[in-house]
């Protein structure tokens, strides 16, 4: 029995800490990957839609991650991209409609961005470079990594579009009444789609300025 | 007359990559070469004109609420378009597939220009997102539906082939080394979306 305990390793080794804090910054599923832009963009001129959209990626990649891993062994190579998106698809439905059920307002306004969720790539790239090598553990651990990598840019990009666009945060008003007074208006391009670009080409400059090893030859 | 507004306006206002920002990962990685966005964008739009109209069909007598009715009036109440998702990507999936094998018999030049792109369209949003917004826009008639899937299909030709050859250029700027590749891009990207915001309000 004592040759089992060679190869389980602890559940939370540093190999497996690795896989759920690389993609926060090193391997960043947006800045760095770049898979699964589309709808970070779209959603982004609130902070609520872009937690919801966030929360509902990761759960579908986390659980994806986990499904495809054990499936791994009996999905034959021809077909898994139809077996991949099938799995896909039927989580997303459950998101969306827990979501028409729970958070109507937001799935309104996330519109068909929750759709979309079938064709991120981000769970696609990760169901193939990650899920179908991997033992279901480690794979949860990672989507869920990826998840939360996808999430801070999101909850970034979002922060600074609904400050400087609406000035509000989670829809309360935080910038005082006697500033607008001095003439201080919101920015109506913030709010527009290509602001979120510039937003996001922002993080990017300031993430491969410190980290020298991302800058693209 | 309404067909030529929807053509229209789906080419320059709602432009899929400029309004939607969707296909942007395919928009990044294969934006590098003029040639090579060419023959993508030529396969968006091929999938784009016969995936909408089909799925509008699929939608209009089949998934939406009280559709089935042609087949008997006791099926008025079913609602079925919690299943469109996992309908619209099955559909997409294999016509996809059917293209590629109706390309490569008729036409082996244009099989071997498009190359691997045919596939990758499979998981494209902008294809599943032409699908989506034409169920979420309630499109009246199949003709709709097509000059949607067309326009929306030549609004995503324009904009990958315009980006290439911005970054066929660029390649001789001296931009911070920072920016080089995928931010520089994006910025780019922002200021044509800012050039492509002039179209708005614009109705035939």
């Amino acid at each position: 029995m004592s040759t089992d305990t060679k190869e389980r390793e602890p559940l939370f080794s540093p190999k497996n800490i690795k896989l759920l804090t690389n993609p926060i910054h090193k391997d960043n599923p947006i800045t760095a990957q770049v898979l699964g832009i589309c709808s970070a963009l779209a959603v982004t001129v609130k902070l609520e839609p872009a937690i919801v959209m966030s929360i509902s990626v990761m759960v579908v990649l986390a659980a994806g991650n986990v499904i495809i891993s054990l499936l791994r062994n009996s999905i034959p190579s021809r077909i898994r991209i139809i077996v991949q998106l099938v799995v896909i698809a039927a989580l997303v439905i459950l998101v969306d409609q827990v979501l028409k059920a729970f958070a109507y307002e937001v799935s309104k306004q996330l519109s068909v961005f929750v759709g979309l969720i079938i064709t991120n790539c981000i769970i696609m790239g990760r169901f193939e470079a990650f899920a179908m090598g991997n033992k279901p553990w480690p794979a949860l651990l990672d989507g869920i990594g990826n998840g939360i990598g996808y999430g801070w840019v999101l909850v970034a990009v979002a922060f600074f579009r609904e400050l400087f666009g609406s000035g509000t945060f989670f829809g309360m008003t935080v910038i005082p009444k006697s500033v607008f007074d001095f003439g201080y208006v919101n920015n109506g391009l913030v709010i527009l789609p290509p602001m979120a670009l510039f937003a996001v080409a922002a993080i990017i400059w300031i993430q491969r300025s410190r980290d020298k090893e991302l800058i693209e030859a | 007359m309404e067909e030529i507004n929807i053509f229209v306006k789906s080419i320059f206002i709602d432009n899929m990559v400029f309004a939607y920002f969707l296909g942007m990962c395919s928009y990044l990685a294969v934006s590098k070469t003029v040639k090579t966005s060419v023959g993508l964008g030529a396969a968006v739009i091929f999938v784009l004109i016969i995936t909408v109209p089909v799925d509008y069909l699929l939608d209009t007598y089949i998934l939406s609420e009280g559709a089935l009715k042609w087949i008997d009036p006791e099926y008025a109440n079913v609602d079925l378009s919690f299943l469109s998702f996992i309908m619209f990507i099955a559909i997409i999936a294999s016509m996809v597939q059917l293209v590629e094998m109706i390309v490569e018999k008729f036409s082996p030049s244009l099989y071997a220009s498009l190359g691997i792109f045919l596939p990758l369209i499979a998981v494209n949003c902008a294809i599943l997102g032409g699908s989506l917004f034409m169920q979420q826009r309630e499109f009246t008639s199949i003709g709709q539906a097509t000059a949607f899937g067309l326009g929306s299909g030549i609004g995503w030709f324009l904009a990958i082939v315009a980006i290439a050859a911005i970054r066929e250029k660029i390649r001789y700027s001296n931009v911070p080394p920072a920016l080089r590749g995928l931010g520089i891009t994006f910025i780019i990207t922002g200021l044509m979306a800012i050039a492509f915001m002039t179209f708005m309000g614009i109705k035939i």
